[in-house]
């Protein structure tokens, strides 16, 4: 890596510090320097950075698939029962039809996980959208609002903290599949615990699970912080 | 600005309205069409026209379409069938586009929950509306500002709805209609969500602002103290139709059918009704060039603290006390017997204002605006007025009739004759009389 970890340990600490307060940046600046310490440095950037990547074309497949399903019954009534078997079929049923069309590697590992990851946040952009009180969607109406009017000033803005959760929801999928597509050749974290499950290391293997523990509950605390954040004023 | 004319507006919710249509077009009613096929009438051949500048108030219980109306007129409800025109434009034949910039220009609407959105503090909802129409951003919030300080919440502008009070989110509910200029405002029980003290308030302060503003007010309620409060013209919804449309005390003083008798029969009606509703026109009048000795064969007995004297053409004279005529000259004439004080009050007052000097002055005479005698009015009177049954046929429409007195409890109803015919009036005299002989 180019940069040095303590540069970005500190960013990074700095940014969840100021997303989600002093706990959760405390959690973020010892948690990466244990693992930092536990010389997985590599491997953790490397799991970040396709939880990131998977989870951002996740958002950007799924928001827009789920302002369609909010607005029209029709899509929603059709595909809803697919978003339910997509989530009800275990993980690793995902990684068999990535192979052929991308070999083994990294691309094949992404593209697995945005599919496994992205029924979250469809359904609950879904649902925020169609929870917004017909009182305030009939106030845009009332006043001359045009349709995109109403979609951005007042559906999903007040659509957003459920978009939230489920881009935390999305996140933590993501997360838990990165680790199971090491199998098909993702690299970081996962790639640790999986060999040293082929090589019985159990010491490296359990080192790695607590590296994937604590980058867990790092990115759940850091969305749920931006998840509050983009609650309403005054609401709990 | 801002005439609305209702024309044979219907709607039907449901799958197959054209079916629905014709069954409507058959005269069924609402519960046959929806045991036929399903649909529900929402309204039915409903004219309303609202003149610019006043207060509508749509009344009926709950599910007689009083929304479903008031969203037909700016198409937030698509009617089925009919016309709508506000100021020359036939609303029903815009296009998508010129309906929503018609709605901005035109509409402003209040809503029974207020429907503030609770991510922006009160000055971004209330420039909402300024947003939409793409008011640049300096401007729009001036605007906002100013609509901020008329409905009294200067100071509150940079709160969030959730810290305000419901009055308070009402109010900006309010500047946020006003704020974007509309001509027209549509309130759908916009304070139904109040408690009854602040609700009252929002009523004094509509109306006060509405003297300023004269605005062209729709407002739904389904309460008649409310609609009265506000001081507009009533109309009265049922299954979708209009039974009654009327000012308040008409409404109160003569309710079509039993459905609107029912709705009117808790009302205050002392708040309601006007002197020339109440006075009796049965009462003798005596004429200034009588003698004292012609006025007591006229009377033949009657008791009574005072009578009423008016010339030709029913100029009102005076009033005659009973005690003055006792003790009078025969060969008096009854000019020079007046009390000085005329005792007179416009048909038009309120009684609620009356009560103190009826039960003072004894009698007092209603006049018309061109001073003409409608009829006396005496305590019994105002008790008759206030005992009366609502909904019986014999209530009279209109202030110069003894309309209410003449139907005390008990009395025996009329049926199925129109209230002004002469065999009425003459019932009303065999019936009870003079309120002034029985008072005696
Ligand atoms: N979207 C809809 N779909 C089907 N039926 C509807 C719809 N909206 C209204 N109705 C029906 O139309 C009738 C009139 O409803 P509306 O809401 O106008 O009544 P309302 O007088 O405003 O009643 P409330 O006092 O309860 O608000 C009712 O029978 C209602 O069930
Ligand atoms: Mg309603």
């Amino acid at each position: 890596m180019a940069v040095p970890p303590w540069i970005v340990i500190a960013v990074a600490a700095l940014a969840t510090w100021k997303i989600g307060g002093r706990r959760v940046g405390l959690l973020t600046l010892f948690g990466l320097l244990f693992l930092w310490n536990l010389r997985l440095w590599q491997a953790t950037v490397e799991t970040l950075v396709l939880v990131i990547l998977a989870t951002a074309a996740a958002l950007v497949i799924g928001i827009p698939v789920g302002i369609w399903f909010a607005l029209s019954r029709r899509a929603w009534r059709i595909f809803s029962p697919v978003l339910d078997m997509m989530q009800t079929l275990p993980s690793f049923v995902y990684l068999i039809p990535a192979l052929p069309f991308f070999g083994l590697g990294a691309v094949s590992a992404c593209f697995a996980t945005i599919v496994f990851s992205v029924p979250p946040v469809i359904r609950l952009t879904a649902l925020g959208i169609r929870n917004v009180p017909a009182e305030l969607v009939e106030a845009s109406d009332a006043f001359g609002g045009s349709s995109a009017q109403k979609l951005f000033k007042v559906q999903l803005p007040l659509a957003l903290p459920t978009i939230m959760a489920g881009v935390n929801q999305t996140m933590m999928l993501a997360l838990s599949m990165v680790v199971i597509a090491a199998m098909i050749g993702a690299g970081g974290l996962g790639r640790v615990v999986w060999q040293s499950i082929q090589r019985l290391e159990a010491g490296a293997g359990f080192e790695a699970g607590i590296g994937i523990v604590i980058l867990a509950v790092i990115l759940d605390r850091a969305t749920q912080a931006l998840a509050a954040r983009a609650r309403p004023h005054g609401t709990a | 600005m801002g005439r609305i004319t209702l024309q044979g507006i219907g709607k039907i919710f449901g799958h197959d309205p054209a079916r629905a249509m014709d069954l409507m077009a058959q005269g069924k009613s609402k519960a046959e069409i929806a045991a036929l096929c399903g649909a529900v009438v929402g309204l039915r051949d409903v004219a309303v026209e609202v003149p610019e500048g006043e207060i509508l108030v749509l009344m009926g219980l709950s599910g007689s379409g009083k929304s479903t109306l008031l969203r037909c007129m700016n198409r937030l409800v698509e009617p089925s069938c009919g016309r709508i025109v506000v100021d020359g434009t036939d609303v029903t034949a815009l296009s998508r586009r010129d309906l929503l910039a018609f709605r901005q220009k035109m509409f402003g609407m209040v809503f029974q929950h207020f429907a503030l959105l609770p991510n922006r503090t009160i000055l971004g909802n209330v420039g909402f509306g300024l947003e939409i129409k793409k008011v640049p951003a300096a401007q729009a919030r001036e605007r906002a500002m100013r609509a901020i300080e008329l409905v009294g919440l200067k100071g509150w502008e940079a709160k969030y709805p959730n810290e305000l009070s419901g009055g308070m989110q009402q109010r900006a509910g309010l500047a946020r209609a006003l704020a974007a200029d509309a001509e027209i405002l549509l309130m759908d029980e916009a304070f139904s969500a109040l408690d009854p003290l602040i609700r009252r308030d929002m009523q004094a302060e509509l109306r006060e602002l509405q003297k300023t503003l004269k605005k062209t007010i729709v407002f739904v309620s389904h309460d008649l103290d409310e609609a009265i409060a506000l001081g507009g013209r009533i109309v009265l919804m049922k299954d979708g139709e209009v039974v009654q449309a009327g000012r308040p005390e008409e409404i109160v003083a003569a309710p079509a059918t039993e459905y609107v008798a029912r709705f009117v029969a808790h009302i205050d009606r002392v708040a309601v009704l006007r002197a020339g509703q109440v006075a009796d026109g049965t009462a003798p009048v005596l004429s200034p060039t009588q003698t004292a000795a012609e006025a007591r064969a006229v009377l033949a007995g009657r008791g009574g603290e005072a009578w009423l004297v008016a010339g030709p053409d029913d100029r009102f004279a005076g009033r005659l006390p009973a005690v003055r005529l006792a003790a009078a000259r025969p060969d008096e004439t009854l000019a020079s017997l007046l009390d000085r004080d005329p005792g007179t009050v416009e048909a038009g007052a309120g009684l609620a204002g009356l009560l103190g000097r009826v039960a003072a002055e004894g009698v007092l005479a209603v006049v018309d605006t061109e001073g003409r005698l409608v009829g006396s009015l005496t305590s019994r009177d105002v008790v008759l007025a206030l005992s009366a049954r609502p909904g019986a046929g014999g209530s009279v429409p209109g202030g110069h009739e003894a309309a209410i007195s003449s139907e005390p409890a008990g009395a025996e109803r009329w049926t199925g004759q129109s209230p002004n015919s002469p065999s009425t009036r003459s019932a009303t005299r065999a019936s009870i009389g003079s309120p002034t002989m029985a008072a005696g």
